[in-house]
């Protein structure tokens, strides 16, 4: 049982690793702008692509050491994808700051369609296998069996979620983009240029999204031109469940989201007796946060201020 | 009288009847185009029930389509060999829309003291967790292969089984539904729910029950949309989870985002761009829904306040002919 239950935690702990880097994303596109970022699911899915275009084009060139060859795959596609979200954000969304929060939402909604239909278009719709990039071999550890791979994206988005907080909390650039979410008038006012927070949040963001797409796929091995849809929403919930706004809340909430799933299906038709499948997983999720925003409005980790402060008056 | 007034009102007769000509003409069209003038209706009048919530309480559902699929799947159930009940279709009718209501009311209850964002999200999970548990419910639903061969509807003795015969059917109630929600918005009760969209505390200052409110406008439209649920249930005959995805749900909103935000004659006109434009793409192949996206984010960028401004409304358009009828010297 302690074995089973260890290879779950580790399972839990990857798949809500990469939860949380993609909630990270919703978060502070969120904080700065209090905009729901539909295309940014497309960004993970974007990752993967990129990153297997980018990759066989340097095989194909010759090459340097493969692991090099991947390691300049992996940060170009964070630079590119970083910049198709600033691209975008100038074009789709800046035009609509004046005009309150549903037409930016929906012109987000439309880049969700254009970018992904975009990669149906070029690469076409089936799944396509995607090539390892560490050689997936169980580790056997307390008992239990981890696979590098699970290993090796834990790690790397521990790497960059530490890397983000020193980021965020330590260095001007940062300062910036925290106060721009604390208060987009008064940062104005202060000298602080919000737009390029706002900028440096859509590189960022999209960035991370496209790394959490990279490790998503060397975990399944495949890619899919539809693979956002579904962890985008779900990522979101983890932003919405960590409390949306907060960058801690929205690694926890990945990670929380993460055990939810993979507990909720290992346990959950032991516990019910057989009566609730391991399909209703996603209903499980779903109403944990429901509950979680009934009894906490603002998210575990968000901000308790009055309610009146942190929303605005006139909603929609 | 001048004459200018003569031709004026000739201008006026002229666009009516021309408005008339052409819905009496639809029946006449070939099949795929009464599918497509169809299925714009439909979602008018999903569209028009939603904006009660979206567009005059100010209040953004994103999990709309669930009751839409709690109409559908109640005549899936109640009017095919499912469980071999075979009630008519008007019966149906109502016991959808109070299907809906009810699904409405229990949803708002609890998550109706959310507000803007949050509330959102929780309308979404909402719509998720009915149409997963659509898609497990084996028993009840059939899961994911949904229900096929649903009763061929009849209203009074009608046959309704062609797509013309829905054609009239959906007429008259977007028509109904339309006027329904035109003087609601007239009411003191619509009048509650713009005041609320604009400030929900001074609302509730001035002695008004927020939550009745809310819940008042989210029943309403979650009857509209079980209402819309079981008439495509009976036009398809076949209803399964796929038709209730979380896209659904946000087609309708970007209905009313695209048209105009509570205003009627924006919706009707944002459910005509958005049904007919991917039909019209259909040229384009494999880039159809390319070419949709970069439409849309064009649209919303170069029209954020929608297609038809705001003044442009139902009420507008009554003032304007009653006026040139009555008295065309104000004009």
């Amino acid at each position: 049982m302690f074995d089973y239950f260890l290879q779950q935690l580790i399972f839990a702990l990857a798949i809500g690793a990469i939860y949380g880097l993609i909630a990270l994303g919703y978060t502070m596109v969120y904080g700065v702008m209090r905009l729901i970022n539909f295309a940014h699911g497309e960004f993970f899915m974007l990752g993967p692509y990129i990153y297997t275009f980018l990759f066989s084009g340097l095989v194909g060139l010759g090459g340097l050491a493969p692991v090099l060859d991947s390691a300049i795959a992996i940060v170009a596609s964070f630079v590119i994808v970083g910049l198709l979200g600033v691209a975008i954000e100038r074009f789709a969304y800046r035009p609509l700051r004046a005009y309150g929060r549903l037409a930016p939402m929906l012109s987000a909604l439309g880049m969700s369609i254009v970018l992904q239909s975009a990669v149906r278009v070029t690469v076409g719709p089936q799944p396509v296998h995607f090539p390892a990039i560490v050689p997936s071999t169980p580790i056997d550890a307390l008992g239990g069996m981890v696979t590098t791979v699970q290993l090796g994206i834990l790690i790397a988005a521990v790497l960059l979620m530490v890397g983000l907080t020193l980021f965020v909390n330590g260095t001007r650039l940062g300062i910036w983009i925290r106060a721009a979410s604390e208060s987009w008038t008064t940062s104005s006012l202060l000298g602080i240029r919000v737009n390029r927070a706002v900028s440096l949040v859509f590189f960022i963001g999209p960035g991370l999204g496209a790394m959490a797409g990279i490790m998503y796929a060397s975990y399944y091995g495949i890619m899919q031109p539809t693979m956002g849809s579904v962890i985008g929403l779900k990522a979101f919930t983890a932003a919405i469940l960590g409390g949306i706004g907060s960058i801690p809340g929205a690694m926890l909430g990945g990670f929380l989201l993460g055990a939810i799933e993979v507990f909720g299906t290992a346990f959950l038709p032991i516990l019910s007796f057989g009566y609730i499948g391991t399909e209703y997983r996603d209903v499980f999720a779903f109403a944990v946060l429901i509950l979680v925003l009934l009894f906490k409005p603002a998210g575990l980790l968000g901000e308790t201020v009055s309610e009146e402060t942190t929303v605005a008056k006139k909603d929609y | 009288m001048g004459n200018s007034v003569i031709a004026r009102r000739l201008g006026l007769l002229a666009v009516l009847a021309l408005c008339v000509v052409l819905l009496a003409l639809v029946p006449y069209f070939p099949s795929y185009y009464v599918r497509v003038v169809d299925s714009i209706l439909i979602y008018i009048i999903l569209a028009v029930g939603l904006n009660l919530v979206v567009g005059y309480a100010g209040l953004l559902d994103l999990g709309f389509i669930a009751f839409y699929a709690v109409g559908a799947y109640a005549y899936a159930m109640l009017a095919s060999g499912q469980f071999d009940i075979h009630l008519p279709f008007i019966v149906v009718l109502f016991i959808g829309a109070a299907a809906g209501a009810i699904a409405g009311i229990l949803l708002g209850f609890p998550v109706l003291k959310l507000r803007g964002d949050y509330l959102a999200i929780v309308t979404l999970s909402f719509g998720e967790i009915i149409r997963i548990a659509i898609n497990n419910a084996d028993d009840l639903t059939n899961g994911p292969q949904g229900i096929a061969g649903l009763d061929r509807a009849s209203l009074f003795g009608l046959p309704l089984t062609t797509p013309v015969h829905f054609y009239w059917l959906l007429l008259v109630l977007a028509i109904i539904v339309c006027a329904g929600v035109y003087y609601m918005e007239r009411s003191i009760l619509g009048k509650a729910w713009r005041a609320l969209r604009e400030d929900q505390d001074v609302v509730r200052g001035l002695g008004i029950n927020t939550t009745t409110l809310k819940l008042l406008a989210f029943a309403l439209s979650a009857a509209i949309g079980g209402a819309g649920g079981v008439i495509f249930g009976a036009f398809q005959r076949f209803v399964s989870p796929e038709s209730f995805t979380f896209q659904e749900s946000l087609l309708v909103v970007l209905i009313i985002i695209i048209g105009g935000v509570g205003n009627i004659v924006g919706v009707i006109a944002g459910a005509v761009v958005l049904v007919v434009l991917p039909e019209i793409l259909h040229f384009a192949a494999q880039y159809r829904l390319l070419i949709y996206g970069v439409v849309l984010v064009t649209v919303i960028v170069l029209r954020p306040g929608g297609l038809v401004s705001p003044r442009f409304n139902l009420g507008f358009i009554i003032r304007k002919v009653r006026t040139l009828w009555l008295s065309p010297s104000k004009t």
